[in-house]
């Protein structure tokens, strides 16, 4: 068990920090705790992506990089897998997004109704 | 030019959200002829890409000329083609009638009103259109991202009823994201037609099978499926009359279209109905979508928040469909993807039209309403009649194939949850035009005399697409035939 963990810690750590991030996103009553939920959730996935293209001793996928300058022998096995890198560029640009437009509508909340506590919110709304 | 038709269908609205930016700076006036123009064009194309799909069956467009599975791939088969045309003649039925509603809700709004609209377009278009994977999900954030600003810039409720959509819209989207995750590391690929291929031998990984619970618990959170509706009332109450418009017909069909290329293109049938029973799961969950929503409806009394209740329960319709897993049923749901989405624009725009009137959207208050606004009513009464599903109307075709699906699937329950649904929305709809239609009693022989009453008829910018959609409602019931031999019955998958 205690092995299994280790060996595959980084896909744990992941798990571990979506649910701090799905926790807050859920069970915390302020709306900036539940956009900074919802930032570590997303910045979880991004943890696992990354983490998925990691290769014992490989190394970037340049060929300038590979082991042995042979630059027209290409062995995939030897580079660190570039595609979910690239896959999460664009989720960070999705995750600022997400984020700026979150917060310009808390914004628009704190205006309407000056405080930032959902049940307070609710109780106004009534 | 033609045969760049799939790739125009989305490129035109993105550019043209640019263009009403840096024109709108300039000159106001302008962002309304650009998105009207700009829809009109991608409709066009649309048909076109249809009507070539049509005649030379499934398109696949290559984007920069990469091949498939590196390049992202366009694939357009009769299923898409028929969605696509769907969400650009929606869209473009709303742009008409946005001008008058947007110039009373946002007067200082309108130039980033038309540049996200356009956006939100581009996004819902391109989650039809794409044939990969992460592609797919790139256009779902852009369309939930734009749809949360639109929603946001509405009446009271709307920024905090906003939030939540955030919140619950970022959940589905992430979860979608890791299914995506989940099939790379299994599979290496991100191409839909790829995946279907190489899936069929990992169907028993463990892996491969979280992947398919991610997309089902993310896709039903953006499709509003009950029990994970919980945002959408409060969101399309408060929205304005135009993007609730263009929202609540849309964003939650083609959260459906996706649902049905997951269960069905990328897992093939034999896993999502034999190996493990997602469909029998979805249907269940569609049944309780039905009822809920149409209880639910019963109990409000704000004609904007009802249709929202009753959009859950048409998107248990869709889901139920899908979840009979037979040829009628799958039919029912395809059509009911098309029906369902011209019935409640025409609601929803019937709605703003009223609010743009009166300003007043109580059921209560909607007295004397068929001698102030007779056209407007008059379509209300048409899309009604498609809910309950009255025959000349479509509503009454799809919900017949899933009634249908449901006996040759023996599942007598899901009839009778069909059946009651049709009472209750009775009920539902006879209360409104019980208040719009009938005079009290008591009041009769009182003040309000017949003369008293004038016509406030809605402005024709807003009539006319009111209409058009009414149009829609009988002329798609009319030909419910020809577009079920034409487009539909390609568009259910082989396999059944």
């Amino acid at each position: 068990m205690i092995d299994q963990i280790v060996s595959k810690y980084n896909y744990w750590i992941y798990i571990v920090l979506m649910m701090i991030g799905f926790y807050a996103m859920i069970g915390k009553k302020n709306l900036v705790k539940k956009i900074i939920g919802i930032n570590i959730f997303q910045t979880a996935i991004i943890l696992f992506f990354v983490s998925t293209a990691a290769k014992r001793g490989g190394t970037l996928p340049i060929i300038e990089h590979a082991h042995g300058h042979g630059a027209q022998s290409v062995h995939a096995a030897t580079y660190i897998n570039p595609l979910p890198h690239v896959l999460m560029l664009t989720a960070i640009v999705v995750m600022v997004s997400t984020l700026g437009v979150a917060l310009a509508i808390v914004i628009d909340v704190y205006r309407r109704y000056e405080t930032l506590e959902e049940d307070e919110i609710l109780k106004l709304r009534r | 030019m033609i045969n760049q038709s799939p790739v125009l269908v989305v490129v035109i609205p993105l550019i043209a959200a640019f263009l009403t930016l840096l024109l709108g700076w300039w000159k106001k006036g302008l962002c309304y002829p650009i998105a009207v123009l700009a829809l009109a064009l991608s409709f066009l194309s649309s048909l076109q890409t249809l009507h070539t799909v049509v005649t030379n069956g499934t398109i696949s467009y290559h984007l920069g000329s990469w091949p498939p599975p590196w390049g992202i791939e366009y694939v357009i088969d009769h299923l898409n083609a028929y969605v696509l045309v769907i969400v650009s003649l929606v869209s473009l039925i709303v742009a008409v009638y946005s001008k008058r509603s947007i110039e009373q809700e946002l007067p200082e709004k309108i130039v980033y009103f038309y540049c996200i609209f356009l956006l939100q377009v581009t996004g819902l278009l391109g989650i039809v259109i794409t044939g990969d994977m992460f592609n797919l999900y790139v256009f779902l954030e852009i369309a939930s991202l734009a749809g949360y600003a639109l929603i946001a810039v509405g009446e009271d409720g709307a920024p905090f009823a906003s939030l939540n959509y955030v919140i619950f819209g970022t959940i589905g989207a992430c979860f979608y994201l890791l299914g995506v995750g989940y099939l790379y590391i299994s599979t290496g690929s991100l191409n839909m037609a790829d995946l279907a291929q190489v899936l069929p031998d990992l169907y028993q990984s463990k892996v491969v099978l979280v992947a398919f619970a991610f997309f089902m618990v993310g896709l039903s959170l953006k499709m509003a499926l009950f029990p994970l509706h919980v945002w959408l009332p409060d969101a399309y109450t408060y929205a304005p009359s135009t993007v609730s418009g263009l929202l609540a017909p849309l964003m939650t069909k083609v959260g459906a279209y996706v649902m049905i290329r997951v269960l069905f293109t990328v897992f093939k049938p034999d896993f999502s109905i034999e190996l493990i029973p997602a469909t029998a799961i979805l249907g269940w969950m569609a049944a309780g979508a039905i009822l809920f929503g149409a209880v639910l409806a019963l109990a409000q009394t704000d004609l904007k928040r009802m249709l929202a209740y009753i959009l859950v329960s048409e998107v248990g319709y869709i889901a139920l469909g899908v979840g009979l897993a037979n040829r009628n049923g799958l039919t029912g749901a395809i059509l009911h993807i098309l029906n369902d989405s011209f019935m409640i624009l025409a609601l929803f725009l019937v709605v703003g039209a009223i609010m743009y009137r009166h300003g007043n959207r109580e059921i209560p208050q909607l007295r004397y309403l068929h001698r102030k606004m007779p056209f407007t009513m008059a379509a209300f009464v048409i899309a009604a009649l498609s809910v309950i599903g009255i025959p000349p109307t479509c509503g009454f075709f799809s919900k017949w194939y899933l009634i249908l699906g449901a006996i040759d699937a023996d599942q007598w329950v899901f009839v009778a949850v069909l059946l009651i649904s049709s009472l209750l929305s009775v009920i539902l709809f006879f209360r409104v035009i019980e208040h719009a239609y009938l005079e009290p009693e008591e009041e009769h022989a009182g003040e309000a005399s017949e003369s008293a009453i004038a016509i406030e008829e809605a402005p024709l910018s807003m009539l006319v697409p009111i209409f058009v959609a009414a149009a829609g409602i009988m002329v798609f019931g009319v030909f419910s035939g020809k577009i079920i031999s034409t487009v539909i019955q390609f568009a259910v998958p082989g396999y059944f």
